[in-house]
């Protein structure tokens, strides 16, 4: 149930997004989700693509300082009140969330959230007992 | 083991009175023998009578390698050629090289200094001394040599270069002691394995090395991978060449300098003001018992401090902390004086950090900035900003804590930071730019 994240860092400067997305396009490489946390000075960007490790090898031959993390990616139900709930089921296991980001899943129309745990395990154990839906990485990769 | 109990374990006072005695000598000599002296004495406004105390050292002006070079090659020699028995001369890497002569007394105060400097690093006559620093023009090889054989160890000169024979060598005639360069050390350990021979199963147990500067990373470096104890030693060819000062192996913890034969003093740099015992600054040598081309307040450009606690070994003189770098590459950063080493050191004690960095020094209206950048590598980067923004504070405040300067921190790609013929470039000093 855990999907693979690779970070990027990146400064702060013009250019250095895009030189990502073109290694990565050069490379046949899709990126299923993305997120940019940036400072004033530096950025991390963040992504899902279908072949983690292609991505994180041919953007460390460009010279880039690439890690891989492991996330959960939970779909959202689609009504109100849909994240709050998954958020108070954390908050009462005391699982923190160090940084989330959304997508749209275009083939099955759902909202997807990806969570990065602080304990990841824990949240593994917890979620799906409260009938919270995991996806599974598969639906990262090319098909 | 001491060499020269008698000496080297003088009580304080005993050493400064016996530096008095000899400094009022050689200032009276050279200003009576030394036309450049007795002009830059005038010019000063002071003369040898004048020197009545250890502090009235102070009146004195220095005496810079530029006045060398001016005097090329003889002028500052004290004694007539007749009385010099050897000349050696440092490279001169620009223009004329900086020419030095001894007399017989000098060549035997030498190796009276480096047969010391042996024994502090635990070297006795029942050693095989490698000799592996150049001989030549250069004060390394013929300096350690006579030393080694003053304490009556087997020397082996073998000078600089062909590398492979030093292998072979230091194997079959089994030396226990290899002095050289630290970075010539490194590479005969490289040497030697890509021989498949594992150097640590030679019978070597101590290295001497100096010339160059180099650091304690460096140190465990050596010391792991030839399987020895790595002993730095402090010397220059205008002051007298190797044995100025050694660690002892004791404590190796600082060299020892003979303060019986100099005179030590940490200057700033940029006012030419003597700093007390534990600053950072320059260090400054007087020679008080040369005799060929002695030197009054000599500004060797290295940065030390000197230790005057009391050492483990019993040797009563004082150390010098290792060298931290040259006067040359002295910042001050609002009113601080920072040298980049001193930065380096602290960003190698932060666990994961590269040595890569890039010193950016501006100025915002009348205050200074120092911008420190620092390259991620993937020990230090972290998907997470507060980690990577803790990384960042961390630097900003043990180079506060440490050096008492405030900067801001870049975290910046790998090999962004310019570099230049394989050698990085540390400082971009935008002021200099602003004040021309
Ligand atoms: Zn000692």
């Amino acid at each position: 149930m855990k999907v693979q994240q690779i970070s990027v860092f990146i400064e702060n400067k013009t250019g250095r997004l895009a030189e990502v997305t073109r290694v990565l396009g050069g490379a046949d490489i899709s990126i299923r989700a993305l997120s940019l946390a940036d400072t004033s000075d530096f950025g991390i960007l963040r992504l899902i693509v279908d072949q983690t490790d292609k991505a994180q090898a041919i953007l460390r031959q460009d010279g880039f300082t690439v890690s891989k993390t492991e996330v959960v990616a939970i779909e959202v139900p689609d009504r109100p009140k849909g994240l709050n709930e998954i958020l108070e089921i954390l908050d009462r296991a005391d699982i923190n969330v160090e940084y989330m980001y959304a997508f749209v899943d275009r083939r099955g129309g759902r909202a997807i959230i990806i969570f990065r745990f602080d304990d990841i395990e824990k949240a593994l154990a917890t979620l799906p007992k409260s009938g919270v839906q995991l996806i599974k990485s598969e639906i990262f990769q090319n098909t | 083991m001491i060499w020269n109990d008698d000496f080297e374990t003088l009580p304080r006072e005993a050493i400064e009175a016996l530096q008095l005695k000899r400094l009022q000598q050689t200032v009276a000599r050279v200003q009576a023998t030394v036309p450049f002296y007795r002009q830059h004495f005038a010019r000063a406004g002071v003369s040898a009578d004048q020197i009545r105390s250890l502090k009235d050292l102070q009146r004195l002006p220095f005496t810079l390698k530029q006045d060398l070079r001016n005097n090329y090659p003889y002028g500052l020699f004290a004694v007539p050629l007749e009385q010099i028995v050897r000349i050696h001369a440092s490279s001169g890497t620009t223009g004329k090289p900086t020419v030095v002569g001894y007399t017989r007394r000098d060549i035997e105060t030498w190796s009276e200094l480096m047969a010391r400097s042996f024994a502090a690093a635990g070297a006795d006559k029942g050693d095989v001394i490698h000799n592996a620093y150049g001989y030549g023009l250069f004060t390394g090889g013929l300096g350690a040599h006579y030393g080694a054989e003053r304490i009556g160890a087997s020397v082996i000169p073998m000078s600089g270069g062909n590398t492979k024979k030093q292998i072979m060598i230091m194997q079959d005639f089994g030396s226990t002691v290899l002095t050289c360069t630290p970075s010539y050390c490194l590479f005969l350990a490289e040497a030697a394995a890509e021989e498949g021979l594992d150097i640590r199963n030679f019978k070597l147990r101590v290295g001497i090395h100096g010339a160059e500067p180099w650091s304690e990373k460096m140190r465990e470096e050596i010391e792991q991978k030839l399987g020895i104890k790595a002993i730095d030693i402090y010397g220059l060819s205008e002051i007298l060449g190797p044995g100025v000062g050694i660690e002892c192996i004791e404590a190796q913890d600082g060299l020892h300098i003979w303060e019986d034969h100099f005179i030590p003093e940490i200057i700033n740099p940029e006012s030419g003001e003597v700093l007390p015992h534990g600053e950072h600054g320059e260090l400054v040598i007087t020679t008080i018992t040369k005799e060929g081309i002695p030197l009054i307040r000599y500004r060797t450009r290295d940065i030390t401090r000197l230790l005057p606690e009391p050492c483990v070994c019993g040797r009563t003189h004082m150390r010098l902390e290792r060298m931290s770098g040259r006067s040359d590459d002295m910042l001050i950063i609002r009113g601080v004086n920072v040298f980049p080493s001193q930065i380096e050191s602290v960003l190698f004690n932060i666990e994961g950090i590269n040595p890569h960095y890039q010193l950016v020094v501006d100025r915002e209206g009348n205050l200074d900035t120092l911008e420190v950048q620092v390259e991620v590598n993937e020990k230090t980067f972290s998907d997470e900003i507060k980690e990577m923004q803790n990384l960042s504070r961390r630097i900003r405040k043990d180079i506060k804590d440490l050096l008492g300067v405030t900067c801001s921190v870049r975290l910046v790609e790998p090999k962004t930071l310019a570099r230049s013929e394989g050698k990085a470039v540390r400082v971009i000093d935008k002021r200099k730019s602003l004040d021309s």
